[in-house]
Parts: structure tokens; sequence; C-alpha cells
């Protein structure tokens, strides 16, 4: 009923390369665009924009990154700490050691950075794949890691490891407040993830799903598998890189090594795998779930305490809240193992029913 | 899309939150502390004795009437979570008074937001030490000992023990080191140290967690140091402890930093740990304000901690501290905007800067020896730097050197201030004049 495209007619090539098909997907998204440029600003506190939106953007972009190496070309990869950390540490150095570096530049060669330590460390998986391809992406978490903590050089000899992120300025206007921040990650974000629907949309991403379904047979249809997977590994490398820079830049200000520890990549690929693999949508959703569920479920505890009026030991609230978030993630992959994207599709597929069952 | 949907509801659960808790009049202390995950068990300790100790001051009345109010948030050590639960709690029931993450990745991760937020950063025995710099870092303040400080007295004591610092030449001491940001804060320190005083210093840093160092022993034996000092954290002092044992290196070489030096970490490594020896800002033992928790907070059923029997232990006794500390602040904050009124964060900021808890305060508040006395000044956030050595004995530390101890502080001075410019030209901060406070 919601979701009736009838009438709704495809004249032209264009029309039908869209990605939003159906007019009211179109207006939907283009309502969240609106709720999240204009409305958002307006009315949001600094809690949220910097304890939930600007986490939550940057892990999402970061899930598109890990999405489209492993979602989309089929390369289960846990080195995704070690390029964030590539992006955060190289677009410090840049901003630090070139006079009058515009801080946009330095977050794309941060990513192209990132890209190239990408292609070099996805040089193994053109000879190996499955799981032998992600124990050997474990050596990028630790190799990379290691330099950062051993070569006093990348942070500027800085006694303890720690790097300052230098502010974000454009133009003479300084992205200081949380507001401004949030506007920043956003534009970012909004014009990465498009770019990444259309790159999977593409011929280079339709030959990264080939690789990805059948390598064998996709190199006799004639896709290069070193040029696909290679790419793909760029590519992906690149969005880590930029999500990383963001998240030293925009978010935590004053980041050590230990931030981008193999933690940090387990924590990206459960959320390409529960917001669902193959699926730019989805890396929003997973990052939703596993950015912000805890802290939901943390608010809701403590508002349940003062409702009630009576405060539970200390401890006990904290166990719950890991209780409920583990029972979730079992109960979202058991309902749909394809995770919430598929959810969110089916849904779909419900509503244009309803309220007829056929 | 799922996303958006939530807002609303977070939304109204924000709006319940700050509308149920406005009206008291009460000093609000937010508290970062974890007590799941893989540091608990110091989480729980020391979180438990900062509570303990304001329950103690509530139940005899307050802050010259003001009762504190707290509020824990889970931060599970991990610094994300942790600046989740610093913007929650920052303006919760009347704004934040300080905060004590216990976590060096949250204190950098809230370390600039604090400047802004105007609210003090307590970092209590970690955390940066040229934040001592109260001229760069106004907001910061990591009080009793740096880790510069303690490295400092670490040296001292050797030198000691070794029958002087001319004594140090040609002696070979090993660091083995956390290797993080941590580990690593004290190695300038070292470094300046060993070219000073002319001893070999042996760096061997132990990739976190640290649960296997059989190889970093093997090259200890080769090396045949003097000493091993062990900076390490959480699993890896236990297991640097069962090594030494089975590599046959005596522990009463060992000297370790302060987080090596709790009941966590020598109990499980059990007979290999006797005899060993770490630093600590806290002599061990029994005191009457310990005596007074017991009564007043435990008798009553109020305390914090489920097994009694870690009253005055290592991390209770720190959390203590931390807690005595701020409620010293908040009372000097007092006695200039007014007594009996809730201080702003500003107000508490100046109260920790104008911190004077000496041996007769002390004794009042029933700590005597427990803490070095501590006074700050806008120059000097630390305000002590003093440490002491203690002695597990197989059952319980003891304190094995009576007074408190005080490395070489006008090197490690200049060594902050030094840092502290660094930060300031990097950071573009324009540094204070402390002629001009008051």
């Amino acid at each position: 009923m919601f979701y009736r495209e009838a009438g709704q007619f495809k004249a032209t090539y264009a029309e039908d390369n869209r990605i939003f098909t159906i007019r009211q997907d179109r207006i939907g998204f283009a309502l969240i665009l609106a709720a999240a440029f204009v409305l958002l600003p307006l009315i949001a506190t600094h809690y949220i924009f910097e304890a939930i939106l600007i986490p939550f953007l940057i892990f999402s972009l970061a899930a598109i990154g890990l999405n489209i190496l492993t979602g989309y070309a089929g390369q289960v990869s846990l080195g995704t700490g070690a390029f964030m950390a590539v992006g955060a540490f190289g677009a410090y150095n840049l901003m630090l050691r070139i006079d009058g570096m515009p801080i946009l530049l330095a977050f794309i060669l941060a990513g192209l950075c990132a890209a190239a330590v990408g292609i070099v460390f996805g040089l193994p998986s053109l000879r190996i794949r499955g799981f032998y391809l992600a124990a050997s992406t474990l050596a990028t978490q630790f190799f990379i890691i290691w330099c950062v903590t051993k070569i006093p050089w990348i942070t500027n000899h800085s006694a303890s490891g720690v790097i300052n992120a230098q502010k974000i300025e454009i133009l003479g206007f300084a992205f200081d407040t949380p507001v401004t921040k949030y506007i920043f990650v956003l534009v970012i974000v909004s014009v990465m993830a498009l770019l990444a629907k259309n790159l999977v949309r593409s011929n280079i991403g339709r030959s990264w799903m080939a690789i990805r379904d059948m390598d064998m047979a996709a190199e006799v249809i004639g896709i290069r598998p070193m040029y696909a997977k290679l790419t793909a590994f760029a590519v992906s490398s690149f969005y880590c890189g930029v999500a990383g820079a963001l998240f030293a830049f925009a978010y935590l200000g004053s980041v050590e090594p230990e931030a981008f520890l193999l933690d940090l990549s387990f924590r990206i690929l459960f959320m390409v795998i529960i917001g669902g693999l193959g699926s730019i949508l989805g890396s929003f959703f997973g990052a939703a779930f596993i950015v912000l569920l805890p802290v939901f479920l943390s608010i809701s505890v403590s508002f349940i305490e003062s409702e009630v009026g009576h405060t539970l030991p200390s401890g006990i609230g904290s166990s719950i809240e890991l209780m409920v978030f583990g029972a979730l993630i079992i109960f979202f992959l058991i309902v749909e193992p394809q995770g919430l994207a598929r959810l969110w599709q089916i849904g779909k597929e419900k509503l244009r029913l309803w309220p007829f069952p056929h | 899309m799922k996303f958006t949907k939530r807002i609303p509801v977070l939304l109204a659960a924000l709006a319940a939150l700050s509308a149920g808790a406005a009206l008291a009049q009460e000093q609000f202390i937010p508290l970062l502390s974890y007590r799941v995950g893989p540091y608990a068990a110091g989480g729980t300790g020391f979180f438990g004795g900062i509570i303990d100790y304001m329950t103690l001051v509530n139940a005899n009345g307050g802050i010259n009437g003001v009762k504190l109010k707290w509020e824990e948030c889970e931060t599970e050590y991990n610094p994300s979570r942790g600046v989740e639960c610093y913007e929650r709690l920052k303006k919760n029931n009347g704004g934040a008074s300080l905060f004590e993450p216990l976590s060096t990745g949250i204190a950098y991760g809230i370390l600039d937001r604090v400047a802004v937020d105007k609210i003090p950063l307590t970092t209590l025995g970690y955390g940066r030490a040229d934040s001592a710099d109260g001229r760069v870092f106004p907001y910061v303040f990591p009080l009793v000992t740096t880790y510069w400080d303690q490295a400092a007295g670490m040296i001292k004591y050797l030198a000691e023990k070794e029958g002087g610092l001319d004594k140090l030449r040609g002696k070979k001491i090993v660091d083995l080191y956390h290797d993080s940001a941590y580990g690593k804060e004290p190695l300038p320190v070292f470094d300046a140290f060993a070219k000073l005083y002319g001893f070999e210093l042996i760096k061997i840093p132990v990739a976190p967690p640290g649960n296997d160092q059989q190889s970093h022993w093997l090259q200890i034996r080769q090396a045949k140091p003097d000493w091993v000092i062990l900076w390490g954290f959480g699993v890896m002092n236990p297991t640097a402890l069962k090594t030494a044992q089975r590599n046959g290196y005596p522990r009463d070489k060992i000297l370790g930093v302060w987080w090596a030096g709790s009941e966590e970490d020598v109990i499980p490594a059990g007979e290999g740990a006797k005899g060993y020896i770490s630093m600590t800002f806290n002599t061990p033992g029994n005191y009457p304000l310990l005596d007074e928790i017991r009564k007043k907070v435990y008798g009553a059923g109020k305390g914090n901690m489920e097994d009694k029997t870690r009253i005055g232990s290592v991390y209770h006794m720190r959390g203590i501290t931390a807690a005595i500390l701020t409620v010293e602040a908040i009372r000097k904050a007092q006695e200039k905007y007014g007594k009996g009124k809730v201080m702003t964060s500003e107000q508490v900021r100046w109260g920790l800067e104008n911190l004077d808890v000496n041996d007769a305060r002390l004794k009042t508040l029933g700590a005597l020896g427990m803490m070095p006395p501590v006074k700050t000044s806008c120059l000097d956030h630390e305000g002590s730097g003093a440490v002491k050595v203690q002695l597990w004995d197989g059952a319980k530390w003891k304190a094995i050197t009576p007074n408190w101890v005080y490395g070489d502080k006008d090197f490690i001075r200049k060594m902050v201030e030094e840092s502290a410019a660094k930060y300031a030209a990097e950071k573009k901060i324009t540094p204070r004049d402390c002629a001009k406070e008051g």
C-alpha cells in the first residue's frame, strides 16, 4: 500500500538507472537528508552531536569502506583499524609538515596513503582467500601499529606516541563547535556514501561482485582478478583512511595508537556483518547497531532507575547492558542472517502488500 | 532510516533524564566508571573507594551542608564510550564538578573538551606528565604524582639501594614496559637519567596485553641487569613475575610501577610475587578513616564494594585518595566563593588549583600518612611528586621506605615546562600568566 509503484513508468535509461527507482524512496531519502542537514542542527543538543551523531557517521564511513572490500569484493579483512590509523596519522603529518595545507586535501592524501598501504597488503589476496586471507590481513594490523609506535617521526617525537589533531579550518572558517563539526563530517560522509553507491553499481563494482561470487568464472568472462581485487583493497582502504582521519580530527582530538587496535577492526567487521554484507545502507544500520545500541541501553537503564527511584547496585546495570546487547546480536542474526539491510528490504516488501495478503 | 526513527526516543529519554534531576541543591560528581570488561578489577576498587568516601562525607553532613550527588556511567575503559559518557554527564544535575576517568585513553579523548567546557579533569597518577604545567593546561590536574616524577623517584630509590647516585654508573637497568602511550611516557626521563648518571638502560617493550614474556625474560637473563623496572599494566604484571620466577631472576630486584603494585597484580602470580617491590602513592596499612568507612558506610549497609575484605586495598585506597582531594577542592572553593553553596565547575577548578592538604588536615581526616601532603598552585598542578616503595610479603603490601621519596623535582620540572611549551606551540595556546591569578 505504501510502496505502490503502480503508475510510475520509466521512460528513459537515466530513469531506469536511478539509485531510488520508486518515488516514495526518493521522497523518503530527501526527507532524511533534509532532516540531517537542516532539522538536526536546529534542534539537537551538543550531546547528540558529540556523542551520538559524529561517531555514528564516522563508523558508518569505515563500515562502508570494509563493506566494499568484504561485502562486495568478498575479501575478508581484519586490517580496518590499521587503515584508519594510516589515515589519522597521515593527515596529522601532512597538516603538521606542510605549511598552509588545506585540510580537505590532507584528508584526501591521507586516504591515498591508506589506499597505497591497502594495495601492498592486498597483494596476498591474489593467491589466498577466505580465512587464510583474514589471517594475512592481521599482519597489516600489527605492522602498522608497530610502525606508528616504533617510528618517532610519525608521532612528531611525542614521548607517549599520542598526537593532537590540528584544528579543522577551511578558508578561514573554523569547524570547532559540535554543530559545525557535525556538518563537516556529514558532508564528507554523504558525498563518499553517494560515491560508493555509484561505484558499486558501475562496471568496477560489478567486477568486484563477480570476483566475490566465483573468481574462476569471473576470470573466464574476462575480469582481471588482480585489477579487481587490488582496486577493491585500494578503494576500501581509502574510505577507512578518511574515516580514521575524521575519527582523530573531528571526534577524539587527541589519539594514541592504541585507539586503532584489532578490537576496532573487529567492531567494524561486526558492523558490516550485522548491517548486511554487500549493502551501503547496511553499513549505516550496522554502525547504528554497534555504536548506538549500547548507549541507548545504558541511557535506558539509568532512565528506568530514575523512574523507579531505586538505584541498582553499581555494576549490575553495566552487566545487564552487556547481556541485552549480546542477546540482541544473536536475535537479529537468527531472525535475519543476511543483516539488518535485508530485514529492511523484507519490511518494504511487506509494506507494499499491506494490508492485503497478496 | 532506522537510526532517524530512534532519535525521538533518545531525545525523550534524555529530556526525561534531565528533567527528573534538576531540582536538588547538591554538588554533582560524575563518575566515568568501568565495572565490566578487562580492567573491571581495578575499576570496581577505585570507583568503589570514591563512592564510599562520598557516602561517608554525606553521612557526616556533606561539605558545609552541601551533599554530594553522583551518577555512574559505564565506559568499559573504551575511549569512545568514555567520550559519550562525558558528553552525557557534563550538564546533568546542574553541571559536573570535575571528571576522573582513571583511563589514559579516555583522559586523552576529553582533554581538549574539558578546556572548552571549562570543567576540570583530574588524572590521579596517570595521564600527561606535562599537564602539571598549569599555565598551559588550566583544566587538567595530574594530582599527587605524575609518571615522570614516579620515574625520578624510582631512580632515586635505586640509587639509595646502590649507595648513592654516583654508584649508578656502569649499572645495568632494564625497563620492561607495556608498549603503549602509557609505557612510553617515562622513556624520556629514563633516557635523560641514564645519560646523567651513566647507567646502561635496556629498553624492552612488551606488546599488549603481554601474556607471553618468555623471550623478553630470556633477553633479560642474558643481559644480567642489576635491576628490572616493570612498567606494566593488567595481565602483563603477574605474567612478568611468574616468568621471572621461572627464569630464576630475583623478584626483589624487580621494581614495579604503581599500576603494577596492587593486590590484583600480585595474587595471580602466587609464590612468584613474594619479595617483589613496587612504587605507590599511598602507604598500605590501616587508618582511622578506613575504620570510619567500615563502621559508618559498610556498617549501615551502604558500602559500594561487595567484598568487604577489599576495604583498604590498593585500588580502593587510591579511590579514597581521589575523593579526598575532590572534596577538599570543593571545600577550598567554598571558602572563597561562599560556604554551604554549590560550586560551579569553574569554582571547583579554582579549588583544585589552591589545594593545601597538609599533614594536619590529613590527621583531622584520619588519613595521616595514607597519602602525601598535596599543595597545588597555578604553576604546579601536581602538588606533590612524592612516592613510596612497598613490598609484597606474600599476603599483603607493606611500605619499605618510612618517608616519602622525592625524585629530582627541578630536573623533572624543566622537562615538564619544555614539553608543555611544545604542546602550547602545536595547539597555538597562549600560556596563562600565573602572576595575575588570584
